[in-house]
């Protein structure tokens, strides 16, 4: 269980840094974890970054199958997207105004 | 590296920005013109528990409940050992903080008539993603609170049992902060990372509870001699297996119940108690019946769905189990697992000894949230509601004068700091024995490997063995200052098991099934119908008993 930081598209905002409740994220030009192994999974850097350049994925070690999800903000609303490693995406929206039937 | 010393002064320090950390914070400032001071080890805008948000107000009374019927639940699922007094000016509160919460911006499911939707007979439906900085935007717009980010607090100041302030140091800069205040207010959390966890390898902290939270709040106030209670009440999670990801959701949500690999539904057998359903997984496990699932296989296309949105909210790795598998709950039933134990007051009794007000045997020092003790199933709202008691009662704190400690205190403080910065670089790291820690902790204190359970015997091995990594990690090396940190946090860790490992001896009985599993005394006896408590006197850890504070009874210290 971690993230991935994409140097590609990372702009190198902070905003990351910022909020990850273990303080793992480091700037140095761009973001970087130098130790992913800390990581809770909390997905807090992902809803943050403006650019999509974090990613969650599932360790080996507890069954994950490279698959990333990773979210964009629009307003109230977060679009989730898994990407599978076959390339195929499916995408979940979620409205933080409406309320989670369970 | 040299640290330089940086002198504050609030009227109110606050240590740990999280959920009860900013109710309190919040409230001071409603009640009074004081200065608070919030000192965070992270950033408060997603520090916590709350940092990957919260699907449901698991602690509420509703229409038709009393205050009366929460305490009853909370004492019955804690087989008698918890505070009815704490129990009671908890649950008096916890409406009203839903609704204060609801002005600031929470969203929560309503029916046609306006009311809130209800899931049982305690909890209501929320959008909680966002709790978290829907807490932090309050907290910055009061002028009166400064937030100190980054910045790890790691022993309090106390003189002749009055608390002064606290010694802190920034994540990021050779800097020794000493804070002198009125009064504070521990609200750091409980403490994961004492146990191996689930996965031990890369996915370490895929845990339950936030890998974050060290026993900070505890280790301090047992250093500084405050009385604390029931550590060996552990609490284990009951979890979607890999992923730890919440199972209510799953059981109250979509009525799956757990069932074993046979298909035949076992909770019954065991009790439905917290603890009961963790032991009852462990036992089919053991005698060969296991793997364990919640039935979730044949819910509705809709239900599965909603299911998926859910978890986004709370646990975005379960959604990601499901969509990156194919194998969404409708078509797979979610094998379950107990974590690790973790020692937290929010939801069993461990934590300081506190009064009505939330003060602890330290003076001017208030405990709310998972550091203070007697008051279980507190869920959310009950570390508000306590957050809220805490301020109002340090109101009282606000006249006293506090000079800031003697010179030769703080350069105490800075020179054992700096011992770990000018050791030799040693071969052994804190994450070593961190694991060390873990390992020792697993097999002879009950942890998953032993099936949560220990003997006499195991445990004194247990207090053996952590004496000596104790003694190891005095030699550590830290060449920054995030690094002193997790030396820091690894001496947090020891100190606490050294007390988890005291109160499990002395609770000779089996009060709670894998909370507290004593092979040498497997049964439950009403001579333990008392709190476990302790405090280090003259450098003694030292335990001892109190009788039970009954219904209607107000315990004072």
């Amino acid at each position: 269980m971690s993230i991935e930081i994409s140097k590609n598209l990372c702009v190198g905002c902070g905003r990351c840094v910022r909020v990850c409740p273990g303080s793992l994220i480091r700037l140095d030009g761009k973001a970087l974890i130098p130790r992913p192994e800390r990581c809770w999974g909390c997905a807090s850097c992902v809803k943050e970054c403006p650019v999509q350049a974090i990613s969650m994925f599932l360790g080996e070690d507890m069954g994950g199958l490279g698959g990333k999800l990773a979210v964009r903000k629009e307003n109230t609303r977060l679009h989730w997207t898994v990407r599978k490693p076959d390339g195929t995406c499916l995408t979940l929206m979620v409205d933080s105004r409406s309320s989670n039937k369970y | 590296m040299e640290l330089k010393i940086k002198a504050l002064d609030t009227d109110f320090l606050i240590v740990g920005g999280g959920t009860a950390g900013c109710y309190a914070a919040l409230t001071f400032c409603e009640e009074s013109e004081g200065r608070i001071l919030i000192a965070e080890k992270a950033d408060i805008k997603r520090s916590g528990c709350l940092a990957a948000g919260v699907n449901a107000i698991n602690a509420y009374i509703v229409p038709g409940r009393k205050a009366r019927d929460y305490v009853n639940y909370a004492m019955s699922d804690a087989e008698g050992i918890a505070r009815d007094d704490l129990l009671v000016t908890m649950a008096e509160g916890l409406n009203r903080t839903v609704s204060k919460l609801e002005s600031l911006g929470l969203t929560i499911l309503k029916n046609e008539e306006g009311q809130y939707v209800t899931r049982g007979n305690r909890n209501i439906k929320i959008n909680g993603e966002n709790m978290k900085p829907i807490l932090a935007d309050a907290v910055a717009a009061q002028k009166k609170i400064t937030v100190l980010n980054r910045v790890n607090v790691f022993d309090y100041i106390v003189e002749d049992n009055r608390i002064r302030g606290a010694f802190a140091i920034s994540v990021d800069e050779p800097v020794l902060y000493v804070i002198s205040a009125k009064a504070v207010l521990c609200a750091t959390g409980g403490a994961s990372g004492l146990y191996q966890p689930n996965h031990p390898g890369f996915s370490q902290h895929k845990m339950w509870y936030p890998p974050f939270n060290t026993g900070a709040g505890y280790a301090m106030g047992i250093r500084a001699g405050a009385e604390m209670t029931t550590f060996e009440m552990r609490f284990i999670a009951l979890r979607c297996k890999d992923t730890i990801a919440p199972t209510g959701t799953l059981a109250q949500g979509v009525g799956a119940k757990q069932i074993n690999s046979l298909g035949e539904i076992y909770e019954q057998k065991y009790g439905i108690t917290t603890s009961q359903r963790v032991h009852g997984t462990v036992m089919e496990n053991l005698e060969g019946r296991g793997p364990c699932y919640l039935k979730t296989e044949g819910i509705t296309k809709e239900q599965d769905e909603d299911l998926q949105k859910a978890y986004l909210n709370m646990a975005p790795s379960q959604t990601l189990r499901w969509l990156e598998s194919g194998l969404t709950p409708s078509l797979q039933n979610v094998e379950i697992e107990g974590t690790e134990p973790y020692i937290v007051g929010g939801h069993t009794a461990s934590g300081y000894w506190v009064n009505t007000n939330r003060e602890t045997t330290i003076k001017g020092l208030f405990a709310a949230g998972d550091v203070a003790g007697g008051c279980p199933q507190k869920y959310v709202t009950g570390a508000f509601v306590e957050g809220e008691i805490a301020a109002k009662a340090a109101l009282k704190y606000l006249g006293d004068t506090i000079a800031p400690p003697d010179e030769e205190k703080v350069q105490a403080a800075k020179s054992r700091l700096e011992s770990f910065c000018n050791a030799c670089p040693s071969s052994v790291s804190a994450d070593d024995l961190e694991k060390a820690m873990q390992a020792v902790m697993d097999e002879y204190a009950g942890g998953i490997g032993a099936h949560y359970r220990y003997s006499e015997q195991s445990l004194k091995t247990a207090a053996e063995k952590i004496e000596g990594i104790e003694q190891q990690a005095q030699l550590l090396f830290a060449a920054e200052p995030q690094e002193l940190v997790y030396i820091l946090e690894l001496l947090e860790r020891l100190t606490l098991c050294k007390s988890v490992i005291a109160h499990l001896r002395a609770r000779k009985e089996t009060r709670w099934h894998s909370f507290a599993e004593h092979t040498d005394y497997p049964q439950t006896t009403p001579q333990w119908n008392l709190y476990i408590n302790s405090r280090l006197i003259n450098g003694e850890l030292t335990v001892f008993f109190r009788p039970l504070v009954k219904e209607g009874a107000i315990y004072e210290h």
